[in-house]
């Protein structure tokens, strides 16, 4: 029952939005995974980031998409804690190191060949400016060595709909995928490595944030 | 709208999807005898021009609130696609908001014909109403610049091209096929123009006519598309509208004229901003604003000439 609420959320809801409201201009579609396990790292700025990303899979992928959120900010009460759970399928993720062995659930999550959607940047931030990577994904590629990461860079969905803000406005997103890449042995280098990705990615689209 | 007047539209219709027939069969014609040839962009325009021809006319032909909408729904995408394209402030996000919500009224106010409303509601009272609303928000850096951008992004696409549906309007008793015939007209029009002066240029160009702005426009192709246009006009005009062939020929160049201006004026406005395309919409062609540029320049000029001339009563 709840995955058919799952499927018309994202059928009726999501994709209408996306494709009338707002536009989505999507470059290098092929480089996003086919079948899990695998990881995708985006930017974030925006609420709409997750959906957005989630509805440029087919359907019938969604019950193997698991975005990775906060859970301070996402169970903090009963009704949205059903809807992250249950319609947005999150994986609940303690920030600031209060759990013992935070990966374990990604992990599993990844035997099970889902397609995790991770946002390193730990919050929307200021909408349209990219943070530095936490480093926790390095760590998650280090345990899952033979899992690829797929870099995505997304912009615009924080003019849309920016932190603080309950009003969507229609603005056209860009979202770019970059090809995968793979764990190699150093969590510094990594980094790195993701971070020169979205420039790369980040260079596709004319981005022109907020003056 | 009357059966005979749906008639003509339906026909001419007919004779724009035999010319898309024309030019699907001379790309398989190419890639037969020189497979060699990149035809991916060519045969992509193409492929596009099918959908959006199938589209626009299915928007004509059912319901003039239908057309109306889909139209409103043109404006809507080509502002969006304006102010994604531009640099905005965060603090200007509820006015942008109001901007768009302005679309469903100006197209409303064309819907009914009301001539007076639609010709002041943009150029006078959003016009007043930008720069009132983001002096009360308070912020005074960058004032100008987005004062300015805000009011030509509307006038550009959603004022400019809501004269496509008040030529619907107005045009439900004029000639022998009412508004759909007359937005037929120039719409189709315009479109051949552009391709036209895109062929005529390939083939003959030489003197380059705007070289800061479209390295690629020159004087042969802007006059080989005028006079296509003009004499494609003379023909189709008295059978869409009611114009007489002469009448017919000098809107056809109006409509040339204009949508060339309106063509190069988008150019430097992408040019200003680093960016070929203004989207990714229509494969082929790029954003909407990219397949709508000269539509910008040429709906306004041939609708007032068509009140001039035909609403108010000139020519009868």
């Amino acid at each position: 029952m709840i995955k058919i609420l799952r499927i018309l959320f994202f059928a009726l809801v999501v994709r209408p939005i996306l494709l009338i409201i707002l536009g989505v201009n999507v470059r290098g579609r092929e480089n996003l995974p086919k079948k899990g396990p695998a990881i995708i790292v985006a930017n974030h700025n925006s609420h709409l980031d997750t959906l957005t990303l989630m509805a440029l899979f087919p359907l019938r992928r969604l019950p193997r998409l698991r975005p990775v959120a906060a859970m301070d900010y996402f169970l903090k009460n009963k009704a949205l804690a059903w809807f992250a759970l249950n319609i947005i399928g999150i994986i609940p993720l303690a920030r600031g190191g209060v759990q013992k062995n935070p990966l374990a659930n990604l992990q599993a999550a990844l035997d099970e060949e889902d397609i995790l959607i991770l946002f390193p940047e730990g919050s929307r931030g200021a909408p349209e400016q990219r943070t530095d990577f936490k480093r926790g994904v390095a760590f998650l590629a280090k345990a899952q060595p033979k899992t690829p990461v797929f870099p995505v860079y997304m912009y615009g969905l924080g003019k849309a709909l920016p932190k603080g803000s309950l009003i969507l406005v229609p603005f056209n997103c860009d979202v770019a995928a970059g090809a995968p890449f793979w764990w190699e042995g150093d969590v510094a280098a990594f980094m790195a490595r993701l971070e020169a990705e979205m420039d790369t990615l980040s260079d596709v689209v004319n981005a022109q944030p907020w003056e | 709208m009357a059966d005979g007047a749906a008639l003509r539209v339906i026909y001419i219709i007919g004779a724009i999807y035999g010319l898309l027939v024309l030019a699907t069969a001379a790309i398989s014609v190419i890639r037969w005898r020189a497979p060699n040839n990149d035809t991916k962009e060519l045969s992509e325009r193409v492929t596009s021009w099918w959908f959006m021809i199938t589209v626009f006319a299915i928007a004509i032909l059912t319901d003039r609130v239908v057309s109306t909408i889909f139209l409103g729904f043109v404006a809507f995408m080509a502002l969006k696609e304006y102010l994604s394209l531009i640099p905005t402030r965060r603090v200007d996000r509820l006015i942008v908001l109001f901007a768009y919500l302005a679309i469903p009224a100006q197209f409303i106010f064309a819907h009914n014909n009301r001539y007076g409303l639609f010709l002041t509601f943009i150029p006078v009272w959003m016009f007043l109403f930008f720069p009132m609303a983001m002096t009360l928000a308070g912020r005074t850096e960058g004032f100008l610049k987005a004062v300015g951008t805000l009011s030509w992004g509307m006038m550009i696409t959603v004022f400019a091209l809501s004269h496509t549906a008040i030529l619907l309007a107005s045009g439900q008793a004029a000639g022998p096929a009412g508004g759909a015939g007359l937005l037929l007209f120039l719409v189709a029009l315009t479109q051949l123009n552009d391709v036209a002066q895109f062929t005529w240029g390939k083939l003959f160009g030489q003197r380059k006519i705007t070289p800061t702005v479209s390295p690629n426009k020159t004087w042969e192709g802007f006059l080989g598309g005028l006079a296509t246009t003009g004499a494609v006009a003379a023909v189709a005009g008295p059978f869409l509208t009611p114009l007489g062939v002469l009448m017919s020929a000098a809107a056809g160049v109006m409509i040339a004229i204009a949508g060339f201006l309106g063509d190069v004026t988008i150019s430097a406005f992408k040019r200003d901003l680093g960016v070929k395309d203004s989207g990714g919409l229509i494969p082929g062609h790029g954003g909407i604003l990219d397949r709508v540029d000269s539509l910008t320049y040429s709906a306004p000029v041939f609708y007032h000439f068509m009140h001039f001339f035909v609403f108010s009563g000139r020519i009868t």
